[in-house]
């Protein structure tokens, strides 16, 4: 079992995470990879309270989530880590070096960035963070609910699908 | 979105905001079983982020004066940044899980605070599901 989604969404913990993706993958637990949020007790307890009693949540700084890693992957169930911006899962990527995929889940409107998908919008960046995630292996797909098609990053840049 | 301008904004007691056009849907809803719309301020959060819902929402209470905000999930976006303006201002209260049957006891309930109201409110929309099987 273990991480089964790695998304990127800067709402964080909302109803596509927890329901939207959480049931179909029978979710049992949450990992949180936040530096700030991890850092503040009310942020945590205002997330816990957003969590169904079925699910754990875990919260942890960049940091933290590369050093408990591979405790997260072996967990006998399935689970979901979400980081609220590009550069988080960067970097997270980078110190672990075992993520196959990244999900974009939602990225959106604010000053400085552009529109490529209806709900993912980047700054040039941003853009550079995912081409040197794709670029060092792993898979990245925008993607905000299951039942949409997955887009490829290249197609995401290109701004042609939103 | 915006059911009431602002020269109708005294007339507001609440708030409603949740996923796609959920709060559209309630507030026509609630008009056309009483046409009293004008006592609500649908707002969808649709391409929002967390800090703009936040926004929204700050600035439809100031303006209106309501001090009641009915969300639809618990892990809702719109739930959280209503938690964050609850938790700075004591005057606010939060309603989530928000119904149909919520609403309209909370429209009516005029004579109490608002808390009352949506206390109230909040009962009455859990009594309002039911589950009905042939037996």
């Amino acid at each position: 079992m273990g991480i089964h989604l790695y998304r990127i969404d800067d709402r964080l913990i909302h109803g596509q995470v927890v329901v939207g993706w959480g049931q179909p993958l029978n979710a049992r637990f949450l990992i949180l990879v936040d530096d700030l949020v991890a850092s503040s007790d009310w942020e945590k307890e205002l997330y816990r309270m957003a969590v169904p009693p079925e699910m754990d949540i875990y919260f942890a700084d960049v940091d933290t989530a590369i050093r408990e890693h591979a405790r997260y992957a072996a967990d006998p169930r399935p689970g979901i880590l979400i980081a609220g911006d590009t550069e988080s899962m960067h970097r997270l990527a980078k110190g672990v070096r075992a993520i196959g995929s990244v999900n974009l889940g939602g990225i959106h409107h604010r000053a400085g960035r552009a529109e490529k998908l209806r709900y993912v919008f980047l700054t040039p960046v941003e853009e550079q963070e995912l081409r040197a995630l794709e670029a060092s292996g792993v898979e990245v797909t925008a993607q905000d609910v299951p039942s949409a098609r997955a887009v490829p990053l290249s197609e995401v840049l290109e701004g042609q699908s939103k | 979105m915006s059911n009431g301008g602002d020269s109708e904004a005294n007339n507001v007691r609440a708030i409603v905001i949740g996923h796609g056009d959920f709060s559209a849907g309630l507030v026509s809803a609630v008009d056309q079983i009483c046409g009293m719309a004008g006592r609500l301020v649908g707002l969808s959060m649709m391409g929002l982020t967390p800090e703009d819902i936040e926004t929204a929402i700050r600035a439809e209470l100031a303006r209106t004066g309501a001090h009641v905000i009915f969300t639809d999930l618990p892990a809702g976006s719109a739930t959280l940044a209503a938690r964050r303006i609850v938790k700075e201002d004591a005057s606010m209260v939060l309603v989530s899980g928000v119904n149909l049957a919520t609403l309209l006891d909370f429209i009516f309930n005029t004579a109490v605070s608002p808390s009352e109201a949506a206390r109230s409110a909040a009962d009455r929309g859990k009594a309002s599901l039911i589950v009905v099987e042939r037996s």
